[in-house]
């Protein structure tokens, strides 16, 4: 039986344009975005889904979920 | 997710607006919302205030978020650029800070106390009906009534922005957020 492999989906950030509000950090179901001392979102790739919650909260819209290569 | 006591923060930043209405020296608490974040960012390098407990972010959460006032629409790329960013702090300030020349006017006796709310920098609201006088300075009240008009013009500006984009779009060019992130880079750089 062939089993199909769906490619994964993370969320990423555009760090330098991040103000840092945490409405990301606020959504964000599996409590993968911490601020990084009040400078940018960080998402912990490891717990990311890639469900894209943060990429539709986030104000200043500079996150982006992609698909990555595994 | 699990609520806080400070997700509810929303309600004291509701009723000091309305309070404005009723007697405007209540406008002083609202330096609370310039302390606690500069001290916040200060001592703890932290933008824990916008990220925990800015109660008008929530109030803005809220309204475009949970009943949907909000078209969800991205913001403009200049509006989130470095340049616009820093040039509104800059203008805050420099608003700011006539706004405390002609408190201290007041204070020096150099000019009358004028009970009017100033709303986008430009409309003069007569507001006379939330004055009644005070043991104070007449200062004291002229400062009330600048400081109101700071607080009542941004968030006039946070709803439309509100509207127009996602429902905290104010955050994007808060000048608060944008000074404290500042504050959080140069605490960074340091170590």
């Amino acid at each position: 039986m062939e089993v199909k492999k769906r490619k994964k989906r993370k969320a990423f950030v555009d760090a330098a344009a991040c103000v840092a509000c945490g409405c990301c950090v606020k959504v964000c179901p599996l409590g993968a975005i911490s601020v990084f001392r009040g400078i940018r979102a960080e998402i912990d790739q490891e717990k990311c889904v890639g469900c894209g919650k943060c990429a539709k909260e986030c104000p200043a819209s500079v996150i982006r979920v992609q698909e990555v290569g595994i | 997710m699990k609520k806080h006591w400070y997700d509810y923060l929303w309600i004291l930043s509701l009723t000091y607006l309305v309070l404005g209405f009723f007697n405007i020296l209540f406008a002083w608490l609202g330096l609370l919302c310039f302390f606690i974040p500069l001290l916040i960012s200060v001592f703890r390098g932290t933008k824990g205030y916008c990220n925990r407990y800015c109660g008008r972010g929530q109030l803005f959460e809220l309204l475009g978020g949970r009943l949907g006032l909000s078209r969800r629409k991205d913001i403009p790329g200049w509006m989130k650029s470095k340049g616009f960013r820093y040039g509104f702090l800059i203008f805050f300030f420099v608003m700011f800070f006539q706004m405390l020349w002609n408190t201290w006017l007041v204070f020096e006796g150099a000019r009358d106390l004028r009970q009017v709310v100033t709303l986008l920098w430009t409309f003069k609201l007569p507001w006379n009906w939330a004055y009644h006088g005070t043991l104070f300075h007449d200062g004291v009240a002229q400062f009330a009534f600048g400081f109101y008009s700071v607080m009542l013009t941004s968030t006039v500006l946070g709803l439309v922005t509100m509207v127009l984009f996602k429902p905290r779009s104010w955050c994007v060019y808060c000048p608060m957020g944008t000074m404290t992130q500042l504050i959080c880079k140069a605490k960074y750089k340091e170590k």
